[in-house]
């Protein structure tokens, strides 16, 4: 029961109070050049549940495994970086082979996730938390379902915004930095939920 | 020595990578709380840029083209992992304050772009100051950023308490959303900047914030998503080929 409860836990707190884009500011960059609109926005965010649940399972196991018996975690930033990259050309293939369909709508953004520092980060995160791998599994889970919520609010944000009128020097990405900023306030409420 | 200076001006002014490319925006807006952890952050990504960039020059020749952005990963990840270990031997108080936001400099686009754009192509010193002169403007804009975000949000910098006593800090500056609203009015000034420039008749061109963070329609030579897709591009061609053969 008591690891039910602790799952919950992370599951809320990474979603909601730490969100990973309005507070931690990770995966910032797709979090900007991927919400023009709704459709593609919320692809851009299953397909980084999808990479960063996967990661985490693929990470967690390799630390546990691998490295700790080996004696070798201070060499986990290069393990994770290469084994995220493999993963995700991997996973692009796989997808390309098997479920066609999948690949259609999701293919064009997986090669902009392995950039996409939140991967990284959440696999770090999971090692310093001293998380197993089911809780860092979960807490993948979590912070990429944060990331989904927020992008999929500021697309929505912005298609309205386009019809508004902004001044000159704030069109484009500033008037974008500001909405995320509110965002980040409104977001803040959260904080005293746990 | 005239090319080493010309490549620490370029660094520092003419392609500061904050303010005229915007790379590197999630350390920018992570470690900012103040002037000192900019200043910190700035220059041990300094440390790694130099490193890196002489290491990938040296072995420009050796490193297939097709397999060249991990061989970069790699490099940079090894150094990374370095300055890491010496951050917390040496420098506690910084590798606290910093914390997963050091081994995350090996996503740091800035990094990885140099990297394709200068070092993988010229020889070993030009490269070595190109880094240097990259990191510099990196740290003076991280530091010129913390300074901000910690007078306003602490009446503080580096520490010294320096506003009146009547001031009333603004504490949402040194919390995250005081990151966005300070990267907001950076880019805007960036965007007068560049339509006054325009008006004039300048060329404007390198200012990178036009390009509007659009990553899906995006063609832009200079970006680091764009050479993972290039190189994405790269194994999906061969991997065609290798099918090809296979049926042939």
């Amino acid at each position: 029961m008591e690891t039910v409860k602790e799952l919950l836990v992370i599951l809320i707190a990474s979603s909601l109070v730490n969100n990973v884009v309005l507070s931690q500011f990770l995966g910032l960059c797709p979090f900007l050049g991927v919400s023009r609109k709704t459709n593609t926005a919320t692809g851009m965010g299953v397909a980084v549940i999808f990479v960063i649940t996967l990661a985490s399972a693929v990470a967690g196991a390799i630390y546990k495994y691998l490295l700790v018996p080996l004696d070798i975690t201070y060499l986990q930033t290069i393990v994770f970086i290469l084994v995220i990259a493999a993963l995700v050309q991997f996973v692009e293939m796989f997808l390309k082979k098997y479920i066609p369909a999948l690949y259609q709508s999701l293919g064009v953004y997986l090669p902009l996730i392995t950039t996409n520092c939140a991967v990284l980060g959440v696999a770090l995160t999971n090692v310093q938390k001293e998380y197993g791998i089911l809780a860092g599994i979960v807490n993948g889970f979590a912070t990429a379902v944060g990331f989904t919520i927020s992008i999929t609010i500021l697309a929505g944000i912005r298609e309205k915004m386009a019809y508004n009128d902004i001044p000159e020097s704030f069109k484009g990405m500033p008037i974008v930095l500001v909405t995320a900023g509110l965002m980040a306030i409104a977001f803040c409420g959260f904080s005293g939920l746990l | 020595m005239n090319s080493a200076k010309e490549r620490l001006v370029n660094g520092i002014l003419k392609e500061n990578p904050t303010f005229v490319l915007m790379l590197g925006m999630c350390p920018t807006l992570a470690v900012t709380t103040s002037a000192i952890n900019g200043l910190g952050m700035g220059l041990t990504t300094m440390v790694v840029l130099a490193l890196s960039n002489v290491f990938i020059s040296l072995l420009r020749n050796i490193i297939p083209d097709k397999v060249r952005i991990p061989a970069f990963i790699v490099i940079i990840a090894s150094f990374v992992t370095v300055v890491e270990l010496l951050l917390q031997g040496f420098i506690p108080f910084l590798y606290d304050a910093l914390g997963i936001y050091i081994p995350l400099i090996v996503v740091n686009c800035i990094i990885l772009g140099r990297a394709e754009a200068y070092a993988y192509k010229n020889p070993v010193i030009p490269s070595l100051f190109d880094g240097i002169g990259m990191g510099l403007g990196f740290s003076a804009a991280l530091t010129c950023i913390g300074a901000v975000r910690e007078l306003l949000g602490a009446g503080e910098i580096f520490g010294i308490h320096v506003m009146p006593d009547s001031f009333v800090p603004v504490s949402i500056f040194i919390m995250a959303p005081g990151a966005f609203f300070v990267l907001a009015l950076l880019t805007a000034i960036q965007n007068k900047v560049k339509i006054v420039g325009e008006k004039k008749g300048k060329d404007m061109s390198k200012i990178q914030s036009g390009c509007g963070f659009d990553c899906m329609n995006c063609d832009d030579a200079g970006c680091a998503h764009k050479m993972y897709d290039d190189s994405a591009k790269g194994t999906k061609t061969e991997i065609k080929e290798d099918e090809n053969n296979g049926n042939g």
